[in-house]
């Protein structure tokens, strides 16, 4: 150990010493090509990864190929990338220069914009503020188209890419002046790190002896700590097949919102399948993050497969998502393709892995609403709390009925489970 | 009996052979990187197939004191870096009180000195151990912790070093041998990836878990061994919630043993398929029928074989 140093990254020097070496080179390369691919690649990583390379003293590929993964790649999802990448590069280094010299231009081009993109639909109000009517027209016009897919659970899987309408700034500035009201009251919970207080709780030794240090030691002014508090890690999952497609854009931008307004937020959008879309909804735009959710989703307006896509989250999510007393909100109307098939198994997995469950059912605006569909039935007795929303049109109403009156796990439950 | 660092792959293969470790190549590649360049190496994988356990056989084979540091939500400074030791410090403001033979800067420099301070794992894996070498630190399952230990561990994994505010820094000498593990119950940030050598540590195939049962479990017939791994084999390509990990495979094939079966029959199986897997839905869906079939399959697989 003593003769490698403290692991410090050789340096720039190196690099120069090395500067006519064609691995170097190659090295660097491929690092750039990663990070065009989206991995996180700086210039400390091509350097360890001259290190690294160096360190093995290749004599074979694989060797090689490992060195180089044990530096660029961060995670497990990376190794796909990783591996297509260099066999592009070392198969035909050739090929690989005339893919940069593709990317290059490319890339360049993406800063100039050669292709106009439509421009977003708040530069476009801010040039004409006078066509604010017209848009209104159309607004108002959308939910009739829609009105009869409403309550239907659909039976194919329709695979289409949604469209979803720019926002206007009176919306934004409507649902931000909403969003600023609300206080999810999800309850805080206790963590195991303390803080100083003023309340006799525990004692706190450190800083008491230092206290003591004050007056010399004659007198020990006891001093407190108290837990600290914190926000529980949420998870969203919302529905966005055909029957809730009239929600599912304020559904969006409420999740938008949560997700920038605390941490270790998750959300997962189904219809027949899940998606995961936490990245796109942390960006700060609402646009792009809206585009960018649209982009990833192929199951718009599509039929309701509730059960296959819990499975898929229970599978694959939730040992990641749900760590450290996560609560879960379930947004759907419980309407299932699959009549509730295997979805009472996937929900009770569910509802024994999360802290609390929510389920906030827009279905519920109806009067005289009884839980008789079968993925209502199989749902129900596996959530703590069944939040009732009369109109789900509206983000305050939603933020409304997640703030009603905090009870105690399984007991909002009761009585409509005593309906079924 | 300490050894010294390997200084190729083949020697780092051969290190993890002497501790009864199989691994692959790009394993051992990962972990020279690791030993050579001095940075800590950061493993992630399904539970059960032998994070834990390479830190435990490096401490072994080259003779290094293990320091393990087991991670859980609120883990903080005090018990995972230092302490101060608070009676002895107020015995000792006391004593001085009673003598009246110090002042107050003299008293607080003194009890805020080394002799008070407990060391925690990760203090004490800054210090070389008797024979001089720095230990090997394992930091097991990270993501247990959450996010402010984790950024505290930056300046750890990074300079080895960790900052006592009535003392100041405290630097190893010579950094220690770091492992890292990680469950992937939540992501680890990227800051702390970086630092580190990464490697997913993935189910073995059957030739590789062949020979791990080979040596973790010798006493088993070499034909049970091949219906075992053949068995697990198919098993992770089920849809099951939790895939049996190199873990369960070894103690299931050491219950085998000891209930002196040299054959695997559906009634076996069945009785111990709770040492193979973990959730009740699992075993639900495997057992009886599911199990059976299973093993008339891997057992027309092994005699087309011969």
């Amino acid at each position: 150990m003593t003769e490698t140093g403290n692991g410090t990254t050789p340096g720039l020097a190196l690099l120069e010493e090395l500067e006519g070496n064609k691995l170097v080179t190659n090295i660097m390369h491929v690092g750039r090509m990663l990070r065009s691919a989206g991995l996180p690649v700086g210039p400390g990583k091509i350097l360890d990864a001259v290190s690294a390379v160096q360190t093995v003293s290749v004599t074979n590929r694989r060797d090689f190929y490992w060195a180089l993964h044990a530096v660029f790649v961060n995670r497990r999802d990376q190794h796909e990338i990783f591996d297509q990448a260099f066999h592009i590069f070392w198969r035909d280094p050739r090929l690989l220069e005339r893919m940069l010299g593709l990317l290059i231009p490319q890339m360049a081009g993406e800063e100039d914009g050669p292709e106009p993109e439509p421009p977003s639909r708040r530069v476009a109000e801010a040039m004409s503020p006078s066509d604010e009517e017209g848009n209104e027209e159309q607004e108002e016009k959308e939910p009739e188209l829609e009105v009869e897919a409403t309550l239907t659970a659909s039976a194919n899987e329709l695979l289409q890419k949604m469209d979803f309408e720019d926002m206007s700034a009176a919306e934004i500035a409507k649902a931000k002046s909403a969003i600023s009201r609300m206080r999810l009251t999800i309850q805080n919970v206790k963590t195991r790190r303390f803080q100083a207080s003023h309340r006799l709780d525990k004692i706190d030794m450190r800083s008491t002896l230092r206290a003591a240090m004050r007056t010399g030691g004659t007198v020990i002014p006891l001093q407190y700590r108290t837990r600290r508090k914190r926000t529980p890690p949420l998870v969203i999952l919302c529905d966005i097949s055909g029957s809730m497609g009239r929600y599912t854009r304020m559904l969006l931008h409420f999740m938008h919102a949560i997700t920038n307004d605390r941490d270790r937020v998750s959300t997962f959008l189904f219809g027949t399948r899940l998606t995961n879309v936490t990245r796109h909804l942390r960006n700060k735009d609402i646009d792009i993050a809206l585009t960018k959710c649209t982009e990833s989703v192929e199951d718009w307006s599509g039929g309701t497969r509730i059960g296959d896509s819990l499975k898929d989250f229970n599978q694959s999510w939730s040992r990641r998502v749900l760590g450290q007393g996560a609560v879960m909100v379930l947004i759907s109307d419980g309407l299932d393709r699959d009549a509730g098939r295997g979805l009472a198994l996937e929900m009770e997995r569910l509802h024994k892995s999360c802290r609390r469950l929510i389920w906030v059912n827009p279905l519920l605006r109806f009067e005289g609403f009884e839980p008789k569909s079968q993925g209502i039935r199989a749902i129900l007795p596996h959530v703590d709390e069944f939040r009732p929303v009369h109109n789900l049109e509206s983000l305050t109403e939603l933020i409304e009925a997640l703030n009603s009156q905090l009870v105690r796990r399984k007991e909002g439950i009761t009585e409509w489970l005593q309906a079924m | 009996m300490s050894a010294p660092l390997p200084d190729s792959i083949e020697a780092t293969l051969d290190i993890l052979a002497e501790g009864k470790y199989v691994a692959d190549r790009s394993l051992a590649t990962a972990l020279f990187l690791a030993l050579k360049l001095g940075r800590p190496l950061f493993l992630e994988g399904e539970a059960g197939v032998g994070k834990t356990e390479i830190a435990k056989v490096l401490s072994d084979t080259l003779g290094r004191r293990l320091i393990r540091l087991q991670c859980y939500e609120g883990l903080d400074v005090s018990s995972a870096v230092y302490e101060w030791n608070y009676s002895r410090q107020m015995i000792d403001i006391r004593i001085s009180e009673a003598a009246g033979d110090r002042d107050r800067s003299q008293i607080e420099s003194d009890i805020f000195s080394e002799q008070f301070l407990i060391k925690r794992p990760l203090l004490q894996a800054l210090e070389p151990d008797e024979s001089g070498l720095p230990p090997v630190l394992l930091i097991d399952e990270l993501d247990r912790t959450d996010e402010p230990f984790e950024a505290f561990l930056l300046e750890v994994l990074s300079d080895f070093q960790v900052t006592i505010p009535e003392i100041g820094t405290i630097t190893a000498e010579k950094p220690p041998i770091v492992i890292v593990t990680s469950n992937r119950t939540r992501e680890i940030h990227d800051a702390i990836k970086r630092r580190c050598f990464y490697y997913w540590v993935d189910y073995p195939d059957a030739q590789r878990e062949l020979e791990i049962l080979s040596i973790k479990a010798p006493e088993a017939a070499a034909e049970l061994s091949n219906q075992i791994v053949a068995f697990v084999q198919r098993l992770r390509s089920m849809d099951l919630f939790k895939l049996p990990g190199v873990a369960e495979t070894i103690d299931w094939t050491n219950a085998l043993v000891q209930l002196d079966k040299i054959d695997l029959d559906p009634e076996t199986v069945n009785d111990t398929l709770g040492t193979l897997l973990k959730y009740q839905d699992d075993i639900e869906k495997i057992k009886g029928s599911e199990a059976a079939n299973l093993l008339n399959q891997v057992k027309a697989d092994l005699a087309s074989r011969q």
